[in-house]
């Protein structure tokens, strides 16, 4: 609320939450893909060139996050595939 | 025990050297036997904002390759008998500077004084793996930034893989300095406040420096901050964080610099 009341009479915009959600966004990211391990990356790049091999990707669209656990620790992999993907490689094997 | 503590940053421009030649003279001056190094090689700047710039004779990389012996280089504070500086050269290239070299540099320098300070380059180079390479303890100077936080969080990334301390299963000890920092503005909204950065990058904070004219007046006469005006809000600060990386406990204050009722009415902001 005084944020609010101040950017009233400031007439200025409260920018720092903003800067504080982009941080956290990009650094969870980052955090996934540098310093942690190497596991993580070659992971990354193993299951990229294997899913290339059938399906045309975008490198950027590929997350792979590991998450320790106490008891149980997860391997997350996201991969963002473009619409239509499964015509491109039937038209491919049929040309093939 | 001596401490080896890297003063670093990913991006340029916080404050490492200001933070450097504060800090050293601040520990000095509770008695402590302190010798600040600079290991910013081709873009040596500690030895001038200590004062000693035309006092320089040897460096850090003639006494790695043996040319001079450590005494030759160090060269004594003129107004702390207890601080000491060892330069970096602004000539030779980079490479010049070994792991091992440095090692042995480093270990002398252990047997003579209770507290080694690295001024580390920016970045994520050699020069600053270097630098950081034999710390017991770090400091990360950060401003409210963005850009500033998403690179400190890469340095803590590397702080934890690259030192000699992480590779033998050990830590180094980690602490946040936030410089430039303006209470007003965070209280805005304008700028990032210290718990949202402390939160980002979750490390220990170990002291804020506000924003204030006092910090380039006296990196300008070539004086620490701590010792150019011991009553600024920037010297108090630095003084309190000394205090607290021997030990001490001192409680966190949010420091703010007094504004004149024009500079009030002007919106003038600190340089």
């Amino acid at each position: 609320m005084s944020i609010r009341l101040l950017r009233l009479f400031g007439g200025r915009e409260a920018t720092a939450p903003v800067a504080r959600e982009r941080l956290q966004i990009l650094l969870s990211h980052e955090r996934g893909l540098l310093g942690q391990s190497d596991l993580l990356v070659t992971l990354r790049e193993e299951i990229l060139a294997v899913v290339s091999k059938h399906i045309q990707l975008d490198p950027d669209k590929v997350i792979v996050k590991l998450d320790r656990g106490k008891t149980v620790s997860t391997l997350e992999v996201d991969i963002e595939v473009p619409n239509n993907f499964d015509k491109k490689v039937s038209e491919r094997r049929m040309a093939g | 025990m001596a401490k080896v503590l890297v003063v670093t940053s990913g991006k340029g421009g916080v404050g490492k050297t200001t933070t450097t030649a504060a800090l050293g003279a601040a520990l000095a001056q509770s008695g402590q036997n302190v010798v600040v190094v600079d290991f910013d090689v081709g873009l040596r700047n500690l030895d001038l904002v200590m004062g000693a710039e035309r006092r320089v004779v040897f460096d850090l990389i003639n006494v790695v390759q043996g040319v001079a012996k450590l005494p030759q280089a160090l060269i004594r504070d003129k107004r702390l008998e207890t601080l000491w500086l060892l330069p970096a050269s602004q000539t030779r290239d980079k490479d010049a500077l070994t792991d091992e070299g440095v090692g042995r540099v480093i270990d002398e320098l252990r047997s003579r004084f209770d507290w080694i300070l690295c001024d580390s380059p920016a970045g994520i180079e050699r020069g600053a793996t270097l630098a950081m390479r034999f710390a017991d303890e770090a400091i990360i100077v950060t401003n409210p930034e963005v850009s500033s936080v998403r690179d400190s969080d890469r340095i803590i990334g590397m702080l934890d893989s690259k030192t000699v301390r992480a590779e033998r299963g050990e830590r180094v000890e980690k602490h946040i300095l936030i410089t430039r920092y303006d209470a007003g503005r965070a209280a805005r909204g304008e700028m990032l406040n210290i718990d949202d950065i402390l939160e980002i990058l979750a490390t220990p904070l170990l002291g804020i420096i506000p924003e204030s004219q006092d910090v380039l007046k006296a990196s300008n006469v070539g004086t620490p901050v701590t010792l150019n005006n011991a009553d600024s809000a920037p010297a108090r600060a630095y003084t309190d964080a000394s205090r607290r990386l021997m030990g001490e406990e001192v409680a966190m204050v949010v420091p703010t610099e007094r504004k004149g009722f024009m500079d009030r009415l002007l919106g003038r902001r600190a340089a």
